[in-house]
Parts: structure tokens; sequence; C-alpha cells
């Protein structure tokens, strides 16, 4: 898949933007000023940044507990999304949500979601409201390789092929359900091979190289847009930080760690490196893009900081629509 | 005013809100070939097409999940469940999801979804086919939860529930399943929040809803010969829940039985019981009376399906007790 600069440096920045996000949150977090259960994403930026970068306001996608790359990638707000880290009046829900029930329902974000394997079947109800509404829209199902053992995971791959819904199912094997490696927990070479029993496409792609996650995604959107059904994008990654800030992750063998951390496989070195070996962008040009980036998380922090806390009496609002 | 069956009640309030809604649909299993294990949704499918009446896997997570999307989207899903006993293989997508996604989105979105699911027992059905677990939705904030005890509220709440914009858990009660009255035709709502008084009275209040609610009326037929002016309330929506009326009525009576077919421990009587202790003490002239079914499953043969569910007699030795 050959790009255009802007559509390269723009997969680089969405990059940036999260990792950036995710740094900043970590050490938010270490020194004590977020509170909660903080899932980073760092590590695993490629897919998001893939994924979205074919996506338009009209398509949809649903996340998991380890969302805000989704969120930013999808256009999301960051000092909207740092103010509800924050637990602040300025958040997305003013403090309601947390990191983990992020959604901008405007642009197509129909949230992230606490629970494992919960978001895939819901995105098979956006795919189906889609095609009732008569949208060339697609709805994309973001999860883990954790999930793709509940019953969620089936039931929405079995009914989306059966109905042929508009509907892309995006695995992020991150080498890690919580704590436990797909090869303890399934059978399964891939976790792409899980297509077959429901008869659909599925691959498995490098999911620290964007390009290649964005040209199988592609391909995604295009069968499911023409009617012809679902299929299952299987991206291989690896967290590069325990499940969640806490966990030391000392499951993780080190010598993997430290492969996966690598200038050569991490991937926002390794983009870099090939951004300037095929003389596609500058190292002056990639610095401003960080730069800039830091500049812009610097800023949400400050306004998520400066933002006022919710009332209490909010608490009793939108439990129930009028 | 027409008469229909409870079943032909239920059809019909389906038909009338997709005439009047074209983003109604319905989805769960069963309900487009078949048309419903008791004919619910009968001839809908025809009328309407398998765009909007669909035949889904017997998948009940996906089922709740596919109304929570399209929900969201703003369509108007009314799903069968079927029996209330298959809400276990979708009650994280009720609770966790449905009843909470509007809140944690704070307003962005409202979940407009309907959940049918027949309640109850006495057909021989046993332990997984014959539960009333209506009060377990009652301790989830963001649902709406309501029982039909007759064909003209069968129809009057699933038309309400399904111009709520909130997830309704519209129970229904495979009993009543024969039963025939007179039904508005057309378009024919029952609002939430609202208990109806079967029957006034001003010696003892007797609450129920859902089938449970006409032996209450019979019981206090029978009361009438034993000069106990018996009021039976049908309490309708279980959330919102009408605690004026009921107030108003035991502050008449300063008695009260609540009656109910689900397990009596955790029913939804001790909610009830437990707010009239703290808000009508000074009218009570005697214990709050609850009146349930046994902490047991239920059980299979008739010989003992019939001494499970609370009859007619049970209920009358409840009312006398606080006589005694």
């Amino acid at each position: 898949m050959k790009l255009a600069k802007k559509e390269y440096l723009s997969l680089y920045e969405t990059m940036v933007r999260i990792r950036t996000f995710e740094e900043s949150g970590r050490r938010l977090m270490l020194e004590g000023k977020l509170g909660g259960f903080l899932h980073l994403y760092s590590g695993e930026e490629a897919i998001a940044s893939g994924v979205c970068s074919e996506l338009t306001d009209e398509d949809c996608i649903c996340s998991t507990h380890r969302g805000h790359g989704h969120i930013i990638a999808k256009g999301g707000s960051i000092p909207k999304m740092m103010a509800e880290l924050y637990g602040k009046d300025t958040g997305y829900s003013q403090g309601k949500s947390g990191s983990m029930h992020i959604a901008d329902i405007s642009i197509g974000i129909i949230g992230a979601n606490g629970i494992v394997g919960a978001c895939i079947p819901i995105a098979n109800g956006v795919a189906f409201a889609l095609r009732y509404k008569k949208k060339d829209a697609v709805a994309v199902a973001f999860f883990g390789d954790g999930s793709t053992n509940r019953g969620t995971f089936h039931e929405a791959l079995n009914l989306a092929s059966a109905w042929k819904l508009p509907v892309v199912f995006v695995c992020e094997n991150n080498g890690f359900g919580m704590s436990t490696p797909p090869t303890r927990s399934t059978n399964n070479k891939n976790l792409s091979e899980r297509a077959v029993a429901y008869n659909i496409p599925g691959v498995t792609v490098d999911g620290n190289d964007p390009v290649a996650v964005k040209e199988a995604f592609a391909k995604a959107v295009k069968r499911a847009k023409k009617g012809d059904g679902p299929s299952l994008v299987e991206c291989l990654t690896w967290r590069h930080h325990g499940h969640y800030i806490g966990d030391p992750a000392l499951y993780k063998d080190p010598k993997d760690q430290k492969k996966w951390l690598s200038e050569e496989v991490d991937p926002i070195p390794r983009f870099e490196a090939r951004l300037q070996k095929e003389k596609i962008a500058t190292a002056k040009e990639l610095s401003a893009i960080k730069a800039k980036a830091e500049e812009e998380v610097q800023a949400a922090i400050e306004f998520a900081e400066a933002s006022p806390d919710p009332e209490p009496e909010t608490m009793f609002e939108h439990v129930y629509a009028d | 005013m027409a008469i229909m069956t409870y079943v032909d009640a239920i059809r019909d309030a389906q038909r009338q809100e997709m005439l009047r809604d074209p983003d109604v649909f319905l989805a769960g299993e069963d309900i487009a070939l078949m048309g419903s294990s008791f004919g619910q949704t009968a001839g809908l499918a025809d009328e309407f097409g398998s765009g909007r009446v669909l035949d889904t896997p017997i998948s009940e997570g996906q089922i709740v999940s596919l109304g929570v999307g399209a929900a969201a989207m703003g369509l108007r899903p009314v799903l069968s469940l079927d029996f209330c006993d298959f809400l276990g293989c979708c009650f994280d997508e009720i609770l966790n999801q449905a009843a909470k996604m509007s809140y944690m989105l704070n307003g962005q979105t409202s979940i407009p979804l309907v959940i049918r699911a027949n309640l109850g027992g006495e057909i021989g059905a046993a332990a997984q086919h014959s539960q009333c677990l209506e009060a377990l939705f009652t301790h989830l904030p963001g649902l709406k939860v309501v029982a039909s005890s007759g064909p003209r509220l069968a129809k009057g709440l699933l038309s309400q529930a399904i111009r709520d914009n909130n997830p309704v858990m519209c129970f229904e009660h495979k009993g009543l399943n024969g039963i025939s009255e007179e039904v508005p035709q057309g378009e024919f709502t029952v609002p939430f929040g609202k208990a109806e008084i079967k029957k006034e009275g001003k010696d003892v209040t007797i609450l129920s809803w859902s089938k449970m609610l006409r032996k209450c009326v019979d019981v206090a037929e029978q009361l009438e010969k034993e000069r106990i002016d018996a009021e039976v309330i049908d309490l309708v929506s279980l959330y919102p829940l009408d605690m004026d009326a009921i107030l108003a009525s035991v502050e008449k009576t300063g008695r009260i039985v609540i009656a109910h077919e689900s397990v009596e421990t955790g029913g939804f009587g001790g909610e009830i019981a437990a707010r009239l202790a703290d808000e009508a003490f000074d009218f009570l002239d005697a214990p709050i009376k609850r009146v349930g079914s046994p902490f047991t499953p239920v059980p299979f043969s008739a010989a003992l399906e019939r001494n499970y569910q609370p009859n007619e007699e049970k209920i009358i030795a409840a009312v006398k007790s606080l006589f005694a």
C-alpha cells in the first residue's frame, strides 16, 4: 500500500499523540494525581492509527477498557478525555465515566467498555442500525485476544456472518489476557483461524505496522460496505506495560519484553526509521510532531487541573433519559 | 374496545407501535417464522417484513447487545427473550450495558430498549422455566420494570415501554395467555408509575402485580363474605414505584398484605415493606405481611407445584392474621 506523505505523517502523528497521552497518564497516576484504573495502550498504537485512518465520522467504533488510543485515533478530544480521567466537570461524562467508558457519539465513538468482550456484539447492533438507516458506513469492534474466549465473541461473529452485517472485528492480540497468554488459553496458532468457523475472512497482520493494519482493514471495510459481511482482522502487538498501572507484569518473559520494546519493534521508532529511510519525512519533521503532541497533552493536563469538580447533585443526572 | 386475549394484546401493542414509528423493530428467538412460543408476534413478519421482525440465533447476550447498539444509534428495539429464566444468559448485557450506558455516557445517548420476558409457573415447567425474577431487575438503577396482570395492561404497558427512552423490562405472565378482556383498539398506552386500585376497601390493603393480582381480586371477594373490606391495588410498575398510592391506601386501611408469586426472600415485597416501615409506621395497626413462594426452586410435579405458588388460602390466612 503506497500512501501520500500526508497520510504517512498522519499515521505517525496519531501514534505519537496516543503514546504521549498514555505515558503522561502513567506519570500522573504514579504521582497520585489520577484515581481509578488506567489500562494503557502504549505499544499498540499502530492498530488504532491504521484502523481509524480508514474511517469517517459516520463510521462507528466500539472500544474496550484499553480504549484511549481508539478514542484519540477516531478524533476524540484529548482535553475532554484528560479531564474525565481527572474526574472533572469538563470531562467527557462530567466525571461519571472515568477511563473505561468514554464515548463521543457525535463522531461515532459509541463507547469504551469495562467488560471484556462486551463491545463485540454491541458493534453488531450499531452495524445493524447503520444498515437499517441505509448509511454507507461500518461499525468496528476493537477487542483483545482475551475476549476471543468469551461467548460474546462467538455469538457476535456468528450473527454478523449470518446477517452479513457491515462490521469489522479488530482483534488486538497484545500477548496477554490480563496475565494469561493465548498460548495458555487457546489451542489456536492464530486467533484469526476462528473466523473459519463462521465462514468469514480472517487474517493475521503485523499489528506494529500501521500501514499493514490499514491495508488489511481497508479490505475488510470494502467487503463490509459491499454487503458481503464481516471480517476478522487479528493484529499482533505487545502491551508495553502491565494490565493496568500498578501491575508489575512479573509474568512477562524479560527477553520478550526487551524485544518488543526495542527500537526495531516498538511501532513508533520503527515507523520513524522507515519514514526517514524511505525519505518520506526528516528527523526534524518528526520531532516537530512529537513536540506538538507534548504541548497538546500538557495543555490538556492544565485544562483538566484547572477545571472544577462536578457538583455532587450531578451524580443523579442521566440515570434515566427523559 | 375489543375483546382480546393476553397474547393478542401483546401482539397488537407491537403492531400498533411499529405502524406508528419506523424505528421500532422486533428481534428475538422464533418470533418471525414461528410467531413466538405463544403467538405473541404471529403475522408481524409478514406484515412488516424480515428487516423489522428478525429471528435471531439462540444467543441471548447477542440479542440484548444488538438492542443496546441499535438503541444507542436511535432505533427502538423490542427484544423477545421468551422465558424470564433465560435472562441469566444475558445478564451482563442488561446490568452492565443497557442499564448503565446513558449514565456512563452522561446522556450523550439513551437506550430506548424493551425486553419482553414471561414470568410464572403453575404449568409444570419446572425450575428453569417457571420463575418470577422481576425483583432482580429492580436492584439496577437505569432500568424500568413493569408487569402486567391482564390484556389491557399488557397492551398499554408494552406500548408505553416501546415509547420510553430507557431500557424497560416488560414482564408478561405465561399463565395469563388465555385470559380475555376488553382492550382499547388502535394506539393505547398506560403510564408507568401509576398503581391501579382494582377494588376500593377500608379494612386492609392487598398489594400485588402480575398474575397474583388476579388471585388477590378473588380473595377480596371471598373476604367480603367475612365482612373484611379489602382494597386491592395492582402495582403495575415496580420501577418507577407509585409509593404515594400505597401510602394513601395504608393510611386509610392501617393494614397491608403484599403478595407476589416470586420467592418471598429478596422479593420486591421486601423493598415495599421496608419503605412502609419507614414512611407509614404511624398508620400501621398490624405488622406488614408478605406472601410469596417458598425459598426453593420451582418443583415440577403438579403434586408439589400446587403447594408452591401462593394460593387464595395462603393470602386469606395472611389477611386474617392481621386481625387476630
